[in-house]
């Protein structure tokens, strides 16, 4: 897979700001179709905020974001819509709807969205289940699984669509390191099939090493992007003391 | 690209092999082919290839499509051979077809007799007065505590909790009871105008504001009000496991959390019934003037001769007990929620339901020792 060559996803001069305290300024950076695209910085420096901006869950106060050159927030809401349908966000707690089995929350945008018959959706939503070691857990309730198989059943339930772009937020957050491992060679697996984009806020350096093909980190105090590019080149190459010493948790100022 | 539906052609191959050629479209937007020749052809075959060659586009519909395969292959103990197909297919298959981890467990039935049902309500009815009599306990070794001085909370949180108990509440308090005391000044003016003897109705709206529905209707504007609240408070730091740092950094959450809440309660009750009283006799007052032709002072001076102090500190005794129930109603259901967010509401939702029963049932009774006593 070519990574890098088409771009995906443009922003441009991106301001975030909540209630008039400005997070980050000026954001200009690049997605490729197919990249692991890992969003870095130290807490607080606003990567989760950006996840939400580029998910449409918060307005920006300057800039704009286009997905295949298409504006997300100029566009009617039609355009988006249809944007939104080829999204898929893993949220940092799995936010899986409480009320509903496995089975349906995977299930709920495939019965929105095609017109498959109901044992269709049913084998598509063990499939996605499957896919993420969760086979024969269809009819279990969130509530009653553990912590990090809520979270992978959050990524089955974000592949529902076959999304063109995937949006995790922190995904190892509060995972073993062996689940940790996993749920990366996963999301490469699942790059490397379905050739989708991948887009990851995540401080776990491992896995940003292991899977980044491309990035960006912020700084809380200069509320902008201060390194860009694949992660493991930056370790090698930046000389920026803040990168530095996130890269190599503090050994190397 | 207006390619069809899902296309499959099939053929055997002179080594006996059954060969699936698909074409065209296999997207979620699309229909998959029946399954029944699929099933034929296959139960009389010695092997399953394929040709993808022809796939003009995929998603995961294709591996549903390949999933049925295989399990119809292995069921009559063929292998498939998946060489054949877009990489990434493959490697999905591949994928989703390996062990989980864990495997699932099959869920029990949720069908149960009725029998075991009554034995399991009767059960949780037990285990739930276990938890009720235990909060009491506890509650009354905190109460020791505080009259030894050894009770440690926050003076700060105490009077936060005062203030959302009493000010906050005084002006839902004065619309109720003020309507409470035109209600009944209407339903008993009625009535005694037929023997000429409304002027009695300041009799009925003393009383009965005074004994009777100042407190009740205090205490459940109280249960509605800050036994949810509580409830909510204390659920919410169940969830976030606040409780059990509180336990750990060696508080108890009963002097900590429950104590200052049940103080403010049986403080605060009894003033706003008090308040409630006067507001009640107020409405009942703005009846009897205006449409019972009573003058302010022929109804000033019935109310006094009517009321005796000892009328109002019965009525006062009743708020204080309330006051205790919608603090232990609210503060039991907050400490025993559930760990998930849907727990919170629920435990506001019991602590009110709780609340207002614990109040009507202990109405009942004061009234009735009132009675047996001659109070």
């Amino acid at each position: 897979m070519t990574v890098g060559n088409v771009v995906h996803v443009e922003v441009s001069g991106l301001t975030m700001a909540y209630d008039g305290r400005v997070v980050q300024r000026d954001l200009d950076f690049t997605i490729g179709r197919g990249d692991i695209f890992v969003i870095m910085g130290g807490s607080g420096c606003g990567k989760s905020t950006l996840l939400r901006h580029l998910v449409g869950l918060q307005q920006p106060t300057a800039g704009d974001i286009r997905y295949n050159g298409a504006s997300f927030l100029q566009g009617s809401p039609e355009q988006r819509a249809s944007l939104l349908r080829r999204f898929g966000v893993m949220y940092q707690q799995g936010a899986l709807w409480s009320s509903m089995t496995l089975a349906e929350n995977v299930a709920l945008a495939l019965e929105q969205y095609t017109t498959l018959s109901p044992a269709e959706i049913r084998e598509l939503a063990s499939l996605k289940l499957a896919l993420v070691g969760l086979a024969g857990f269809e009819d279990y309730y969130p509530s009653e699984i553990s912590g990090g198989m809520q979270k992978r059943a959050g990524l089955a339930r974000a592949m529902a669509l076959d999304p063109e772009i995937l949006f995790f937020d922190e995904p190892s957050a509060g995972l073993d390191p062996i689940s940790s491992r996993r749920l990366d060679e996963l999301i490469l697996e699942l790059r490397e099939s379905l050739g989708a984009t991948i887009v990851i806020v995540t401080h776990e350096l491992p896995s940003i090493f292991s899977i980044g093909t491309n990035g960006i980190f912020m700084d809380a105090e200069r509320k902008t992007i201060i390194a860009r590019g694949n992660p493991s080149r930056l370790l090698a190459e930046c000389e920026d003391p803040k990168v530095r010493e996130f890269l190599t948790r503090g050994q190397h100022r | 690209m207006s390619a069809a539906d899902c296309l499959l052609e099939m053929e055997t191959a002179h080594d006996g092999a059954l060969i699936l050629r698909l074409r065209g479209d296999w997207t979620v937007e699309r229909a998959l082919p029946a399954s029944e020749p699929l099933r034929l052809a296959i139960a009389g075959a010695h092997g399953v290839r394929f040709d993808g060659s022809a796939i003009e586009a995929w998603d995961s519909l294709l591996i549903v499509f390949l999933r049925r395969v295989a399990a119809l292959a292995h069921s009559h103990g063929m292998n498939v051979d998946t060489s054949g197909l877009p990489r990434g297919a493959q490697r999905l298959l591949a994928l989703s077809s390996a062990v989980p981890e864990q495997p699932g467990a099959p869920r029990e039935d949720g069908q149960q007799t009725a029998l075991a049902r009554l034995g399991a309500s009767v059960i949780s009815g037990m285990e739930g007065l276990h938890v009720l009599l235990t909060f009491i306990g506890e509650m009354v070794l905190a109460v020791g505590r505080l009259a030894q001085g050894q009770a440690r909370f926050r003076r700060a949180d105490f009077l936060l909790i005062l203030q959302q108990c009493s000010a906050q509440a005084l002006p839902i308090v004065s619309l109720i009871s003020f309507l409470v005391g035109m209600i009944l000044a209407y339903v008993g003016a009625v009535q005694l105008k037929q023997f000429g003897a409304q002027i009695f109705v300041a009799n009925l709206v003393g009383l009965g504001m005074a004994r009777e529905m100042g407190a009740m209707m205090t205490a459940i504007i109280m249960a509605g009000r800050t036994g949810a609240a509580f409830a909510a408070q204390l659920g919410t730091m169940t969830v976030g496991e606040e409780i059990d740092a509180l336990r750990t950094s060696g508080f108890s959450p009963m002097d900590f959390l429950v104590l200052p809440r049940m103080l403010a309660l049986v403080l605060m009750v009894p003033l706003l019934c008090l308040y409630a009283d006067l507001l009640g006799i107020l409405g009942g007052a703005v009846v009897a003037i205006t449409s019972f032709d009573i003058s302010f002072s022929q109804y000033h001076d019935q109310t006094i001769a009517a009321l005796e102090l000892r009328q109002f500190g019965l009525g006062l005794l009743k708020a204080a007990v309330f006051g205790v129930l919608v603090a232990i109603a609210g503060c039991l259901r907050g400490m025993q929620c559930g760990r998930s967010a849907a727990a919170v509401g629920d435990a506001a939702t019991s602590a009110v339901v709780t609340g207002i029963v614990w109040i009507i049932v202990a109405d009942a009774l004061l009234t009735i020792l009132y009675d047996v006593l001659g109070w």
